[in-house]
C-alpha cells in the first residue's frame, strides 16, 4: 500500500522541474515579475480609481518617461558603471526643447532632433571620461550632475519667464504631451518600441553581447579584442539621449521648467534598476528587469500618493523596497548554485525484482566462470578510456580515447597506433557506414562523421525541441551509441537529457527516464526524437529484421526493442528485463546473435535505494557528492543474447585483473575485442566455435570488392 | 628612471595654493583675518561630515546616508526640547538614533553583504523619511526656549576663534587619533586595503565595519548640532540639497580614494580648504550659487582628470564592479 503510494507519487509529481526551473536565467527576472503583481493587486484592492482606464493612462504616461531613463541606467549598469547626472540630463534637455520652442520657435521635428543630440552630448562627456580617460563612473557623473544641475539653475533664472507665458499650440507637440493611440498613450508605444529593439539588441546583437561582456569581465573583454573604452563611452551617449526622450515627453506634457525638476530622479532611477534585478558591477540584466523595475517604484510611489501618505512615508517605502530587493538579489546570487545544486537531483521510484543468481554453482544463464581470465591486451597504456572499439574491412582496430581522439592500431600485432582523427570530447559508441564513413557518438558533442581520409565532420548535436520540457533539450548532452540501418538512419542512444557527460552517475542515482532515443537520417540530415523517456538508453543494434533496433536500458536493466518502420512500426518491446547488472553496448555476433556488455553488476543495496526516493533525495542533499551511493561499475560480463531475449552464453573474469571493465565488446574474425571506459588497455579474446571470417560490416553491407 | 608621481593630494594642494595666492592678490579683503575665520566657519561643518565619510571610505566603504544622519538626529533634539522634553534626554534619544542608523548601515553591508553604495542610499532615504513623515512638524524645526545655552556649540568663540571651528579642530584630533593611534583604526585600514586579507588575518572585519558606520553616523550627529546651534534652527531640507555630493568631494579631492585604505585626516583638512576657498572666493566676487556650483564642479572635474592621466588607474589591480 504505502509502495503503491510512493510509486504514484513519484510517478506522477514532476519533482525534477523545481531544480530546472530554479537554473533558468528567467527565474531571476521572476522574482520582481511577482513583486510587481502583489504590488498591483495590493494596489488594486485599496485604491478605488487604480484600475480606472485613466489612472492606468497616467501611470503609464510616468512609466514610460521614467522608463526611458532606466533603460539608459540599465545599459550603464550591465557596462559595469554608474551614471548619477540622468536627472540633471533630463533638466537640462527639458528646457533645451522647451527653449527651442517657446523662444526660438522651431518646428517641433527639428526641436526633437536637437533635443536628443543635446542629450547624447551630455552623456558623451560622460563617455569620454569614463570610456576614454577611464575615470571613476561614480565620481564622474557625480561632478557632472552638479555641473549640468548648475548650468540648468543659471539658463532657468534667465529663460524661465519665457518658457512661462508662451502657450505652443502645435497639434504635432500636444499629441506627444498626452494623445493616446487606442488609449495607449503615444509615450509608452514608444517606450515599448524602444524596449523591444533594446531587448532585441541586447540579446541576439553583437554590440548588445559587447556590452554584457565588459560589465561581466572588463579585461577579458579587452583581451578578447572588444572595443572596451569605445563602448563603454556609447553607453553612456545612450544613457543621454534615452533621457533626453523621456524628457522631451516630459517637456511637452508638462512645459514647465521648475527648479526641482529631475531633482533626486538618479534616485528613483536607481532605485527601480536594482529593484529590477540588474546587478551592480555589471555583467546581468535585462530590458524587462529595468521595465518592471520602473513599474514597482512607480506604483509604489503613486500609489502611497494617491493614499495621502506624507512624503516622507513614500521615502520610507521606497528605501524598504530597494533594501529589501538588494539583499533578496545578493543572497540569491551568492547562493544560487549551492541551492540549484541541492535541489537539481530528484530521485524517483524505480523497483526491480530480485536479479537473476550469477554465483558459481547456482547454475543459470549469468553463472559465474573465468573464461576472460586470460585476454591478451592492445596498447595497454598508450590509451586511455575506449569506451567502444570497431573494427574495419581491413582488420584495423578503432578505439576512442578520453583526449578527444580516433586511436587506431593496425594488425596484425596491433603494436603500432597512430591518432587517426582528433574531435575534442570523449568518443563513445562507433559504427561503419556504406561508404567506410565512421560515425561516432561524441559524449558533450553529439554525432561525428570521420571519412576514411581522416576528416572530421559533424553530422548532427541538436534534435526538436520538446514541448513540454524545461531544460532545453535540443542540443545533445550524452550522445552514447549508435547503429545504422540499412537505408541509412542512424538510431543513437542519448543517456540523459539532464546531466553532462561526467555527471552520468548522478542519473543512475535519480533513475527516471531521462534518456532517448534519436533517429539522424544521413540521406536528408535531418534529426527527431524517436523515443523518449528511457532509462539512460545506451547500447543500440539493429535488429535482423532491419526494421527495428534493439536498445539497452542500463539503469532500467532491460534490453528493448523499437520498430521504426514495418507493420509493427512505432512499437516497443521488452527483450529481457531483470538482467542481474546494468547493460551497455549491443553488438552482431557471427552466428545472428547479439553480444552484450554489463557494465557492473546491480547490488542489493542500490537496488533497495531504487524503492526509496527520499532516502536518495536526503542523501543527495545532505551527504558530499563523493559520499552517494552510486551504481557499482568495478565488475562485469559479456553475455550473447538472441533476439527473443534468451541468454546463450556469458563471459566472466573473476579478479578483474587483466581487464577490469567492460562497456563494449566487438567480434571479428574469431576473436572478440573489448572495450572498457575506465581502461588503460583494449583486450582481446580468442572465440571458440566463431566464424573466423566474420566482419561485422562486411556482413551488414556486403563484402565490397 | 625613476619617474615623478604626484599624488592627488599633492595636486589638490597645489591648486588650493593657487586659487588662495591668485585670491590674496586679486582680491581686496580676502586675506584679511576675519574673512579667513569666515572661510573656516562656513565649511567647519563640512569638514566634521567630511571626518565621518572619511573613515567610512578608507574602510572602502561609502555612507550616502550622513545627511539624513545629519539632519534627523539634529533635529530630533530641537523638536523633543520644542515639545517639552529636557536638553540630556534629548540629546540621549538623538545619540540613540544615530546609533541605531549606524548600526543598521552597518549590518546590511557587513552581514547583509549589501554593497554600501545602496544600503546607505536606502537608509538615508528611509530616515529622512522617516523624520519627514514622524518626527518633524515643520521642514524647518525652530530654535526653542529649552536650548539655551547649547548654541554656544556653533556660534561665539573660544580665544578668538570662532567654536565651530574648534568643534572642527576636535573632531580632527578625535577622529586622528582614533585612526593613527588605536588598534581600531589599524583594522580599518588594514579591511580598506584588502578586505579579504584582513579577514583571513583573524581581524574582526564584520564587527569593525558596523563601528565604522556607527562612528560615521556619530559624528554627522555631532556635525548636525553644530550646524542647528550656528543656525539656531534645524533644516531638514537639507537631506534634498547636493550636500552629500560636497562631501564626497571634500574626501575624494583630499586624496582619499573611494578603493579604500589610504588617506586620512589631513587629507579631509585639505579637501576641506580647497573647497571653503573657492566657496570664499566666489562669494567675494558676488558670483550666484548656480555659478559658484559651476565653477566648483568644472574644477573637480580638471582636479579629477589630472589625477587619472598622473596616476593612471591599473588595470591589473582594479577590481571588477569598482564604480
Amino acid at each position: 500500500m504505502r509502495e503503491t503510494l510512493t510509486r504514484l507519487r513519484y510517478r506522477y509529481w514532476p519533482d525534477h522541474l523545481l531544480g530546472e526551473i530554479l537554473s533558468k536565467r528567467w527565474t531571476e527576472t521572476a522574482i520582481p515579475v511577482i513583486l510587481l503583481l502583489i504590488v498591483g493587486f495590493a494596489l488594486s484592492r485599496s485604491l478605488e480609481h487604480f484600475l480606472s482606464a485613466s489612472s492606468l493612462a497616467d501611470t503609464a504616461r510616468q512609466a514610460g518617461e521614467i522608463g526611458f531613463i532606466g533603460l539608459g541606467m540599465a545599459l550603464v549598469v550591465i557596462v559595469g558603471g554608474i551614471d548619477l547626472s540622468v536627472g540633471s540630463i533630463f533638466a537640462l534637455t527639458d528646457f533645451c526643447a522647451l527653449y527651442l520652442l517657446d523662444v526660438l520657435n522651431w518646428p517641433v521635428p527639428a526641436v526633437v532632433v536637437v533635443t536628443m543630440i543635446v542629450g547624447g552630448l551630455l552623456g558623451a562627456v560622460n563617455g569620454v571620461l569614463i570610456g576614454y580617460l577611464r575615470l571613476r563612473a561614480f565620481i564622474t557623473t557625480l561632478i557632472t550632475l552638479i555641473i549640468y544641475r548648475s548650468a540648468y539653475d543659471l539658463l532657468i533664472q534667465r529663460y524661465s519667464n519665457a518658457i512661462a507665458s508662451a502657450f505652443p499650440d502645435i497639434p504635432s507637440w500636444d499629441f506627444i504631451g498626452g494623445r493616446s493611440v487606442f488609449g495607449i498613450p503615444s509615450v509608452a508605444l514608444v517606450y515599448i518600441v524602444i524596449a523591444i529593439f533594446g531587448h532585441v539588441f541586447l540579446t541576439r546583437l553583437r554590440p548588445g553581447w559587447h556590452i554584457t561582456a565588459i560589465g561581466g569581465s572588463r579585461r577579458s573583454a579587452y583581451n578578447s579584442g572588444i572595443p572596451v573604452r569605445r563602448t563603454i563611452a556609447l553607453c553612456y551617449v545612450a544613457s543621454g539621449v534615452l533621457t533626453s526622450i523621456g524628457a522631451l515627453f516630459f517637456a511637452a506634457r508638462l512645459g514647465t521648467v521648475g527648479g526641482d525638476i529631475g531633482v533626486g530622479l538618479e534616485v528613483i532611477v536607481l532605485t527601480a534598476t536594482v529593484l529590477g534585478g540588474i546587478t551592480l558591477g555589471g555583467g546581468k540584466g535585462s530590458v524587462v528587469k529595468s521595465m518592471v523595475g520602473v513599474l514597482v517604484v512607480l506604483l509604489v510611489t503613486n500609489g502611497l500618493t494617491a493614499m495621502n501618505a506624507r512624503g516622507g512615508v513614500n521615502r520610507m517605502a521606497l528605501a524598504t523596497i530597494l533594501l529589501a530587493a538588494a539583499m533578496v538579489d545578493i543572497r540569491w546570487q551568492k547562493n544560487r548554485t549551492r541551492i540549484i545544486s541541492k535541489v537539481y537531483v530528484a530521485p524517483t521510484y524505480h523497483a526491480l525484482p530480485p536479479p537473476p543468481p550469477t554465483e558459481i554453482g547456482s547454475g543459470g544463464p549469468f553463472e559465474q566462470n573465468d573464461k576472460l581470465r586470460d585476454v591478451s591486451l592492445i596498447g595497454l597504456g598508450r590509451i586511455e578510456a575506449p569506451e567502444d572499439v570497431i573494427l574495419d574491412r581491413n582488420d584495423v582496430l578503432y578505439a576512442g580515447s578520453r583526449h578527444g581522439d580516433i586511436i587506431r592500431f593496425f594488425p596484425p600485432d596491433y603494436e603500432r597506433m597512430e591518432v587517426f582523427a582528433h574531435i575534442g570530447g570523449q568518443p563513445l559508441g562507433m559504427a561503419f557506414d556504406k561508404e567506410d564513413n565512421l560515425y561516432v557518438c561524441i559524449g558533450g558533442m553529439g554525432l561525428y562523421r570521420i571519412t576514411p581520409d581522416g576528416t572530421v565532420e559533424k553530422a548532427t548535436d541538436e534534435t526538436n525541441r520538446s514541448i513540454y520540457s524545461v531544460n532545453d533539450d535540443s542540443r545533445l548532452r550524452l550522445a552514447d551509441d549508435l547503429d545504422i540501418t540499412d537505408d541509412g538512419l542512424i538510431f543513437f542512444s542519448e543517456a540523459t537529457v539532464r546531466y553532462e557527460m561526467d555527471e552520468w552517475p548522478v542519473d543512475g542515482l535519480e533513475a527516471r527516464g531521462n534518456g532517448r532515443i534519436i533517429c539522424y537520417d544521413t540521406k536528408t540530415g535531418t534529426t527527431h526524437t524517436a523515443l523518449r523517456g528511457l532509462k539512460f538508453p545506451n547500447g543500440v543494434a539493429v535488429a535482423s529484421d532491419g526494421q527495428s533496433i534493439l536498445f539497452a536500458e542500463t539503469f532500467g536493466c532491460s534490453i528493448k526493442r523499437y520498430w521504426f518502420t514495418g507493420p509493427k512500426k512505432g512499437d516497443v518491446e521488452t527483450v529481457m528485463d531483470n538482467l542481474p547488472g546494468y547493460p551497455d553496448n549491443i553488438n552482431l555476433a557471427s552466428d545472428g546473435n547479439y553480444w552484450l556488455a554489463l557494465v557492473g553488476m546491480r547490488s542489493p543495496s542500490l537496488d533497495l535505494a531504487w524503492k526509496m526516493p527520499g532516502f536518495r533525495r536526503r542523501m543527495a542533499k545532505r551527504v558530499p557528492v563523493d559520499e552517494w551511493l552510486f551504481p557499482n561499475i568495478n565488475t562485469g560480463c559479456v553475455v550473447k543474447f538472441n533476439e527473443q531475449g534468451k541468454i546463450l552464453e556469458s563471459f566472466w573474469d573473476l579478479k578483474g585483473l587483466n581487464h577490469p571493465m567492460i562497456t563494449s565488446m566487438r567480434e571479428h574474425r574469431g576473436y572478440l575485442y573489448l572495450g572498457g571506459i575506465a581502461n588503460n588497455r583494449i583486450g582481446r579474446f580468442k572465440l571458440d566455435n566463431a566464424d573466423p571470417d566474420f566482419v561485422q560490416y562486411d556482413k551488414r553491407w556486403g563484402k565490397s570488392s | 628612471m625613476k619617474r615623478v608621481r604626484i599624488s592627488q593630494q599633492e595636486i589638490v594642494f597645489a591648486v588650493f595654493a593657487a586659487l588662495f595666492l591668485t585670491f590674496s592678490v586679486f582680491l581686496s579683503g580676502f586675506l584679511s583675518a576675519d574673512n579667513m575665520l569666515t572661510l573656516l566657519q562656513n565649511v567647519a561643518v563640512l569638514g566634521i561630515l567630511g571626518l565621518a565619510m572619511a573613515i567610512v571610505v578608507i574602510g572602502r566603504g561609502i555612507d550616502l546616508s550622513l545627511i539624513a544622519a545629519l539632519a534627523v538626529p539634529g533635529g530630533l533634539v530641537l523638536q523633543m526640547v520644542q515639545n517639552g522634553h529636557s536638553l540630556p534626554a534629548s540629546l540621549l534619544a538623538a545619540g540613540l538614533l544615530s546609533i541605531a542608523i549606524g548600526l543598521v548601515n552597518g549590518w546590511l553591508i557587513a552581514y547583509a553583504e549589501v554593497p554600501p553604495l545602496f544600503a546607505t542610499l536606502a537608509t538615508g532615504l528611509f530616515v529622512a523619511g522617516l523624520g519627514q513623515a514622524a518626527l518633524f512638524q515643520l521642514d524647518v524645526v525652530q530654535w526653542s526656549e529649552g536650548m539655551a545655552g547649547f548654541e554656544r556649540l556653533g556660534q561665539g568663540s573660544i580665544l578668538g576663534i570662532p567654536t565651530s571651528i574648534v568643534m572642527f579642530a576636535i573632531a580632527c584630533v578625535v577622529v586622528f587619533i582614533l585612526l593613527r593611534k588605536t588598534r581600531w583604526g589599524a583594522y580599518i585600514y588594514a579591511i580598506g586595503d584588502n578586505p579579504f586579507a584582513s579577514r583571513v588575518t583573524g581581524i574582526p572585519s564584520r564587527p569593525i565595519i558596523v563601528l565604522q558606520y556607527v562612528l560615521a553616523a556619530l559624528i554627522g550627529c555631532f556635525a548636525g548640532l553644530v550646524l542647528a546651534a550656528s543656525v539656531n534652527s534645524m533644516p531638514t531640507r537639507i537631506f534634498n540639497s547636493t550636500l552629500i555630493y560636497d562631501v564626497i568631494l571634500v574626501v575624494v579631492l583630499g586624496g582619499i580614494g573611494l578603493s579604500g585604505g589610504r588617506g586620512g585626516v589631513v587629507n579631509v583638512i585639505i579637501g576641506t580648504l580647497l573647497i571653503g576657498t573657492m566657496l570664499n572666493g566666489m562669494t567675494i566676487l558676488n558670483i550666484p550659487y548656480a555659478g559658484q556650483n559651476l565653477i566648483k564642479g568644472l574644477v573637480l572635474l580638471i582636479a579629477v582628470i589630472t589625477d587619472t592621466l598622473l596616476n593612471p588607474r591599473n588595470e591589473e589591480t582594479a577590481q571588477q564592479g569598482d564604480i
